[in-house]
């Protein structure tokens, strides 16, 4: 599967594209299959965005993991502060990542 | 320390202002994200992996009590509560909101701070030695030079847009803690004959073509050296490439042309530049200069009590001789064992911001290998200190040793990174943890980067480690020789790259090597370098 991500305009964060929307969480990322080009078109163009570009990813049960290791750090946080990630309270958050 | 005039207020506060209607037109959507991005990086502000982060600049590395509790609470207020100190001598902040960015670089300008100059094709921040001023082996100190090169350099209308970015360090010892010829031009201030002047180095850098810089001239006069470097500076942006973003550092054009050419260019330039008059009067040089007075020094002359063996091996390892009896310099590391290197805490910042103002004469120093300095204080206060930083954990006796490991930010936060640097790191320095092994190694200096930018300096260290991709994997490859010291030089690949763990156990086989190689009181390069790759590589490779 394809995902849209980049970071938001205002806070810098990392963002998935939702389908509808922006999401932070990798969890919540569609499938742009062939029309990602056009949506990140659209939505840097309507500024909301920053440096978005689409990479490729895979499906599994707990939502789509990105298939490069950087845009899994991007997903989730430091692998060297997990204080710092998305998930803060799972000390195991990490192994996704590796 | 320098204190800002007028002029210097009333620019930052100026640049502050105008970056702030950058800002606000960037979020209402009236510029788009390619003509914003140069003004950001004009202001220090980048795009990283997880948020903005922001580069402030430290001139020279040197800054009071009242500018490091800024950076503490900046660090509070708009950050994580922690700060990034990086190999050029400045501190950078991760998690950066745009919109809360005018609000810091306005409470910066509070204390003389800004972020100008810390990233585009421009001179940056100058960088020189953290022991400036109190180092016992200086010839003079070296910072007013820095300032004025500083003041020079700062919106220099003509090298605004130079084909790529320019650092320069300025060192006035002979023992060089500040990688003075990894640097595009560096300056070693020296006296022939009672003058003084300057050796200068030019073409020196890191990055993916590595170099050294050759000497252009021996001798430059003090009073010619601002026209000296404008005519390095304008022979580099006559002729350094503008095509290819690789092939742009001037480090390139003198290995093209070669350093006579280029030497008999600048010469030409500099008959002509002379008689423009852009060296200071003697009246600014003694303004600058009288900044940067020595402390008024009244510490009596006694050695500290050794009683407390933590205490002494502290001693051994992070004090430093002094210019001035009674006096020491002092190394704050931030490497605690299986810490991240370069990173402190918002309340570590404030601890060492008070311990300034107490004992050094309100004076700190950033280094080059990401740890900060105490640079003027008493040998009898030395106990008190150490105490002060043990409780607020910044007493690691490490100062030089394997642990002391330079890394940049890696693929944990750079968006440009191959691989991570800080977990590697973090197993290194947990692998050596033992104190006693460590010193049994001596002097070793281990420097990571996450690609091939070298940020993290891996081309200068005795052990380098560089990361690269192999097919989406993380790899790490190891290069042995390098130094960014007097004996400057470029380390070697030693063979094929490793897997983190691999590359953690193939360092250790090395320095087990160096152990069993070693003669008298050689280091690791010293041994290294008198018995080649050859033992080495068969241990790690066998
Ligand atoms: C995270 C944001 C950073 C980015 C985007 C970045 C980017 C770069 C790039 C592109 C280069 C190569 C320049 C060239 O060869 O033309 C470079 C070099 C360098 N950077 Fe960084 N860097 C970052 C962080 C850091 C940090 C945290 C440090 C200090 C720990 C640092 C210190 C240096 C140094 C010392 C060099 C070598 C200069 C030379 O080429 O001689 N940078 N950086
Ligand atoms: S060396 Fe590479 S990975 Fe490390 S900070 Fe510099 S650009 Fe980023």
């Amino acid at each position: 599967m394809k995902l849209l991500t980049g970071n938001d305009l205002g806070s810098g964060a990392v963002t998935w594209w939702t389908g509808n929307g922006w999401s932070i969480h990798v969890e919540d990322a569609a499938d742009v299959g062939e029309h990602g080009e056009a949506t990140l078109l659209a939505e840097e163009g309507a500024r909301r965005v920053n440096a978005p570009y689409i990479i490729d990813a895979l499906p599994t049960e707990d939502g789509p993991r990105p298939a490069h290791i950087k845009d899994r750090i991007r997903a989730l946080g430091p692998t060297v502060r997990t204080d710092l990630t998305l998930k803060p309270a799972d000390p195991a958050a990490g192994d996704w990542i590796i | 320390m320098y204190k800002y005039d007028n002029y210097d207020q009333a620019m930052v506060d100026a640049r502050v202002a105008e970056f702030r209607d950058q800002i606000t037109r960037r979020i209402a959507g009236d510029m788009t994200e390619d003509q914003f991005k140069p003004l950001r990086l004009m202001n220090g502000l980048y795009l990283q992996l997880h948020a903005y982060m922001l580069r402030v600049a430290i001139p020279y590395g040197t800054l009071d009590s009242r500018q490091m509790r800024m950076l503490a609470h900046i660090a509070r207020k708009y950050d994580r509560d922690y700060g990034h100190f990086t190999t050029r001598q400045n501190i950078q902040y991760n998690w950066i909101k745009l919109e809360d960015c005018a609000d810091i670089l306005e409470e910066l300008a509070t204390v003389e701070m800004h972020a100008i100059q810390t990233s585009g094709n421009c001179i940056r921040n100058i960088s020189s030695d953290q022991y400036a001023g109190a180092a016992a082996d200086e010839v003079t100190d070296p910072r007013p030079w820095a300032e004025l090169l500083r003041q020079w350099s700062t919106f220099h209308p003509e090298f605004s847009y130079l084909p790529r970015k320019f650092k320069i360090a300025v060192i006035a010892a002979s023992e060089d803690r500040a990688a003075m010829r990894l640097h595009d031009i560096g300056l070693e201030l020296i006296r022939q004959d009672g003058a003084l002047g300057a050796r200068v180095f030019v073409g020196g850098g890191m990055g993916r073509t590595p170099m050294i810089a050759p000497e252009i001239n021996p001798f430059v006069k003090a009073d010619d050296l601002l026209s000296y470097l404008e005519a390095c500076l304008r022979v580099y942006n006559r002729y350094g490439r503008r095509d290819n973003m690789y092939k742009a550092r001037i480090k390139i054009l003198i290995h093209e042309i070669g350093a006579d050419e280029y030497r008999r260019q600048v010469a030409a330039e500099f008959a002509h530049v002379k008689t423009l008059g852009i060296d200071p009067p003697l009246a600014e040089l003694e303004r600058i200069t009288a900044f940067f007075a020595a402390p008024a020094y009244d510490a009596p002359d006694v050695e500290p009590d050794r009683n407390d063996p933590d205490f002494a091996v502290w001693l051994d390892q992070n004090v430093k001789p002094h210019k001035q009896a009674g006096y020491a310099i002092v190394n704050i590391s931030l490497k605690p064992i299986g810490g991240i290197p370069g990173d402190a805490t918002s309340q570590q910042i404030d601890v060492m911001a008070d311990l300034a103002e107490k004992y050094s004469f309100d004076e700190l120093r950033v280094t080059h290998a990401q740890n900060i300095v105490l640079p003027y204080v008493a040998k009898r206060d030395l106990y008190a200190v150490w105490q002060a930083l043990r409780d607020a954990e910044l007493a690691d006796a490490n100062l030089d040793l394997i642990s002391d490991i330079i890394a940049c930010p890696g693929l944990d936060y750079c968006s440009l990174a191959n691989a991570r640097s800080i977990p590697v790191a973090q197993k290194i320095a947990t692998r050596f943890a033992d104190m006693d092994r460590q010193r049994d190694l001596g002097e070793l200096k281990l420097k990571i980067s996450g690609c091939i930018n070298a940020c993290g300096h891996h081309h200068a260290g005795h052990i380098g480690i560089l990361g690269v991709d192999k097919k989406g994997v993380e790899n790490y490859q190891l290069t042995f020789g390098g130094s960014g010291a007097e004996d400057v030089s470029i380390g070697k690949i030693i063979g094929p790259g490793f897997d983190e763990d691999g590359v953690v156990d193939a360092v250790e086989k090395a320095t087990e090597v160096y152990k069993a190689l070693r003669q008298g009181d050689e280091r690791f390069l010293d041994t290294y370098r008198r018995v080649g790759l050859a033992p080495f590589k068969e241990a790690i490779y066998g």
